[in-house]
């Protein structure tokens, strides 16, 4: 049902929400996530960060994706629901991810939306390093943060 | 013969983004099959150094150090994600 896309190529939010919502009488609220490029890393006299190339596992990526969405699906009445994660090169300022969850209710589309960008942060194989402005490039650590915040969703 | 992925700054370490390679027995362990290739040193080794940063996946599902390795799978090692 969710609608699945990992693509170099820019995606316009809006347009996936028209495209979400048509001919829907149905839905009441939908939760949008946009995550996307910075380009100082929040730390006093960290370097800028000129691009960030996202690398994937290919032949994994959409299949790990598919879980997660059918997780979402599982625990809430989701009428709707788009992953969009490009890879690639980025500028600062471009978007990175779309993740939108439909529901009758806004709880449910708002937890919905959170629970995927947790556990896409954490359980889908996409990889950022960051093209400095200096010349070098670094690859982003796992933050424990994404990991606390993937593991509240956790069923006992 | 499996096939093995290398990613992120795995491939780096490695200078390999593919390669096959026969196994000694029928089936081993991914923990077992970390050990074989971190043996070959030089990159290899520099790969496998903190172990607690590599994460593993076997036929494009998450695998554990215990998950078993069998002839024509496809196993990859990468760091812990950060995709989002």
């Amino acid at each position: 049902m969710a609608r699945i896309l990992v693509s170099e190529a820019d995606f316009d939010a809006g347009a996936e929400i028209t495209a979400l919502t048509a001919g829907r009488t149905d839905i009441g609220g939908i939760g949008c996530f946009i995550g996307t490029v910075r380009d100082a890393v929040p730390q006093a006299g960290a370097p800028i960060v000129a691009a960030l190339t996202l690398e994937h596992y290919p032949a994994m990526t959409e299949r790990a994706i598919s879980r997660i969405t059918a997780e979402a699906e599982r625990r809430w009445s989701l009428l709707g629901c788009t992953v969009i994660h490009r890879v690639g090169r980025m500028l600062p300022g471009e978007n990175i991810v779309l993740v939108l969850a439909a529901s009758a209710h806004r709880q449910a589309a708002l937890d919905a939306t959170s629970f995927l960008i947790d556990w896409l942060k954490t359980k889908a194989p996409f990889w950022k390093r960051e093209d400095l402005a200096d010349g070098g490039s670094v690859w982003v650590e796992a933050r424990e943060e994404d990991d606390a915040a993937a593991a509240r969703w956790q069923t006992k | 013969m499996i096939t093995i992925l290398w990613f992120a700054w795995l491939r780096e370490r490695t200078g390999s983004a593919e390669e096959t390679l026969m196994l000694p027995e029928a089936e081993i362990t991914v923990a077992a099959l970390i050990e074989l290739l971190a043996a070959r040193g030089g990159g290899y080794a520099a790969a496998f150094q903190n172990r607690r940063t590599v994460r593993c996946a076997v036929n494009q599902e998450f695998a554990e150090p215990e998950a078993l390795v069998r002839a024509g799978d496809e196993v990859a090692f990468f760091p812990p994600v950060t995709g989002g």
